[in-house]
């Protein structure tokens, strides 16, 4: 028995302070359809489904289920309505069990002892589905596509009927989103109804049966995939005509500028998170990271930019040994640094734009003497790096939280390329910005390449790594399984790497 | 020499008593993720008000539980001002602490130096107390002794086999994890202060009704302290508490008697706080990764619903 049919939602609207997120939004969905919600970032697709499903009550606007209208005011209520909500973050208590995460909030589980009941449950809808997760493990020890399979596990168990999934493909390798689209074909068969917010064209045409798309917090359109074509989706997604358009020139690596060998690093929890890693990186090179985040970059990241300690191992810069030196040092010799969470790492947010513009610049002359700032020559030159990077800012005079995410992100690569760097670092630089700024961005990383400079890029965004990298290493458990270029460009071969099914030139240890 | 053993022993649980319990209490607080540093307060508030109910009744049982809903109602204050106005938790828990000293102290103002008639009097479990020292030890306690160790037991037990337990722990953990999954943070909150509350004010009267027979003004000498630190010694874990509880009760009864060999007794009243930092400083040094696992994740942060 279903207790979802049809579910519309007529003229959402939500706004968080003074910045419209949704506005005056409707979207249906009926029975064995899987919608797409299509649209850029900020487009407020996950503000949408979070209304949907509770977590945000909507300013103006109703749901109906089967033609009645609904309050939901709280999870709680779209879980009995039978709504399930897998979000793009999974919603999951890193340091529990998976039984321990499935227990929460389940009205069946008897409230004394529920772990033997869960477990039973569990091996059924194992069986019933095909998902395999040892119920026993903590959730920080399993992949990102583990977790999710637990957040599916968790809404079936719920038996929902209508499956919110926002961006589920983004943290996992392409083998496990083939699996992903199985489960997701299954459950449309069953009579399910399933609603996919993606940015990608791609899996919204082979996965999707209906299309919404939103643009700025608006419906901008809505039709029948079969219908449309790719680039009039994107037409109506980005509101103009987009195609990346750069030129990336063939360059001749120079000489070596970074080497790493052999290195170790430790992660917080205190186990190996780097195993081993060796590669180097010449001038007029970008060399790309690949791997599904948590294999080991960021630790190696921060290893080389000198935030965290190696344990073995060594990093050589233009010829000396940088290992475990402070990141004061290691910027000092020229590697700058754009690192991921830009808000908490890469500025401050409450200082000003002008402030920002300096920072770790800001002991150095001309914008320090003796011991006092130089605030006319800090202005000056926020100014000029506003200008020459289009930043956009109402002026450099506000706090530097107030810009948007991409202008955020073009100050801080202004700030770490302008001195052109020997070396930069940028961890996922262009990980939630819209087109307009990601291509920006790309083009500055190529255009410092072109100059000379060597440039480490972290990202798990394929396309981006093989549209910008001259080489690409794939990481998986802190050891690099193989190093590709872009000309091989075999993406089910950087998938199997991702997750370990395949190394070229590594050999495999044991894992622990 | 037995008896002598038998006696500190037995005077190490009785001292311990109290920040066992206190220290149940903020486990329960803090597991939610709410950090209260409030215990000294509503210890102080649990111990006059159930000495004032003694006092008045002549019924320790009466004070104790009066005591229990004093430091529950108590605590309603810091919940109002981090749960639901989302302030800082640790300036909240101070004003409570500085709240309850003072609201005591000026209760008790007028029963200085006027012992109770009757005191909270040891109970000999049937057949348990003929066992040969453990029976002396062990059960010749007062009802606070036994009632914190199956209250232990019993928070352990819900913590970690319980449905309930699993909710109190994610919204420590994730609150926004939690409220996806149907559970209502702030109730979980509001009920898991209060609870600890109820700890603290228990453990409060325990000193003025049980421990002591009078009233003192500041008669917590900063216990209430004692137990934020036993709470991060326990690991957030009640069977953990025991032990940490009863080794500090044993460190109060080593100040008599080691009085006698000359020490000056005001360099023995530091011991307890001594130990507390030394404690602290261990823990701090070299073990810090492996203990943050142990702490709630969100303890101490308000949690915003409608915010992205």
């Amino acid at each position: 028995m279903k207790k979802i049919t049809g579910l519309e939602m007529a003229g959402i609207s939500k706004s968080f302070g003074e910045v419209s997120a949704n506005r005056n939004i409707s979207l249906s969905v009926s029975s064995g359809e899987v919608l797409g919600l299509l649209g850029e970032n900020g487009a407020g697709k996950t503000t949408l489904m979070n209304i949907l499903y509770g977590l945000y009550r909507p300013d103006k606007g109703t749901i109906r289920i089967n033609g009645n209208p609904v309050a939901i005011r709280s999870p709680r209520d779209s879980i009995r309505a039978g709504i399930g909500m897998i979000h793009q973050h999974f919603m999951l208590v890193q340091n529990h069990t998976v039984l321990e995460n499935l227990i929460l909030g389940y009205d069946q589980a008897p409230m004394v002892l529920p772990h033997r009941y869960m477990r039973v449950r569990v091996a059924e809808f194992e069986k019933k589905y095909g998902i395999h997760i040892d119920p026993d493990k903590q959730v920080w020890e399993l992949s990102a596509g583990e977790q999710q399979k637990v957040e599916i596990l968790k809404a079936l168990l719920r038996e929902a009927d209508l499956l919110i999934m926002d961006e589920p493909t983004s943290v996992l390798t392409p083998q496990e989103a083939d699996d992903l689209y199985r489960v997701i074909r299954r459950m449309k068969d069953e009579g399910h109804s399933v609603i996919l917010i993606s940015h990608k064209l791609d899996e919204i045409m082979s996965i999707c049966t209906r299309v919404t798309v939103l643009r700025k917090g608006e419906t901008v359109g809505q039709a029948e995939v079969s219908a449309v074509d790719k680039a009039e989706l994107a037409r109506m997604m980005i509101g103009r005509e987009v195609m990346f358009s750069f030129k990336k020139t063939p360059r001749e690596p120079g000489d070596v500028v970074l080497e790493v060998r052999d290195l170790h690093v430790i992660s917080d929890r205190n186990v190996p998170a780097v195993r081993g890693v060796s590669f180097s990186i010449h001038k007029n090179e970008i060399f790309g990271i690949a791997g599904v985040s948590g294999n080991g970059q960021r630790e190696m990241v921060e290893a080389i930019t000198g935030l965290r300690k190696a344990k073995s191992g060594d990093i050589v810069l233009e010829g000396s040994s940088i290992v475990n030196e402070s990141a004061r040092v290691v910027n000092s010799r020229g590697v700058t640094h754009v690192p991921e969470e830009r808000i908490k790492f890469g500025i401050v947010p409450n200082l000003l734009i002008y402030e920002n513009a300096v920072l770790k610049q800001h002991t150095m002359s001309p914008f320090s003497r003796v011991m006092f700032l130089d605030y006319d020559s800090i202005r000056d030159h926020a100014m000029e790096l506003v200008d020459r990077f289009q930043v956009s800012a109402p002026s450099i005079h506000v706090p530097t939280k107030n810009l948007s995410g991409g202008n955020i992100q073009k100050l801080i690569i202004a700030r770490e390329i302008h001195r052109k760097p020997a070396l930069l670092v940028a961890s996922h630089p262009t990980y939630g910005l819209d087109v307009g700024a990601t291509e920006y961005i790309r083009s500055q990383l190529l255009i410092r390449r072109d100059e000379g400079g060597a440039v480490l890029l972290v990202s798990e965004d394929l396309e981006e790594l093989f549209e910008v990298c001259d080489r690409i290493a794939v990481m998986f458990k802190g050891q690099i399984m193989g190093i590709l270029s872009p000309g091989d460009r075999d993406i089910e071969d950087i998938g199997l790497m991702m997750t370990g099914s395949i190394g070229t030139d590594t050999p495999k240890e044991q894992g622990e | 020499m037995e008896d002598l053993i038998i006696s500190v022993l037995k005077r190490a649980l009785i001292a311990g008593t109290p920040l066992l319990l206190g220290t149940l209490g903020e486990i329960t607080a803090e597991r939610s993720g709410i950090l209260n540093l409030g215990v000294e307060g509503m210890m102080s508030l649990g111990a006059i008000s159930g000495f004032m109910v003694t006092f008045a009744t002549g019924n320790p049982y009466l004070g104790l539980a009066v005591s229990v809903l004093a430091g529950a109602a108590f605590s309603l204050i810091h919940s109002f001002v981090s749960v639901t106005l989302k302030a800082n938790q640790v300036v909240s828990g101070l004003a409570l602490t500085m709240t309850g000293l003072g609201v005591s102290g000026m209760l008790g103002k007028s029963y200085i130096g006027r012992p109770l008639s009757v005191k909270m009097m040891p109970v000999e479990l049937p057949l348990l107390h003929r066992i040969p020292f453990a029976g002396e030890v062990l059960f010749s306690q007062d009802i606070y002794f036994y009632l914190s160790i199956i209250l232990g037991v019993i928070l352990w037990f819900v913590l970690r086999h319980t449905k309930a337990g699993i909710a109190v722990r994610s919204v420590g953990e994730n609150p926004k994890a939690a409220e996806s999954q149907g559970i209502r943070v702030s109730a979980v909150r509001y009920a898991c202060v209060a609870v600890g509350g109820a700890f603290a004010g228990m453990a409060g009267s325990h000193i003025s009704i049980a421990y002591s027979k009078s009233w003192i003004e500041g008669i917590t000498v900063g216990r209430g302290w004692i137990v934020i630190a036993l709470t991060i010694f326990a690991m957030w874990n009640p069977l953990r508490a025991f032990y940490g509880a009863f080794l500090f009760g044993g460190i109060f009864v080593l100040q008599y008697i080691l009085q006698p060999l000359g020490i000056s007794p005001n360099l023995l009243a530091m011991l307890p706080y001594v130990t507390t930092l030394g404690i602290l400083v261990l823990y701090g040094i070299g073990r810090d990764a492996q203990r943050r696992m142990h702490a709630p994740a969100m303890l101490g942060e308000a949690y915003h619903k409608d915010e992205r």
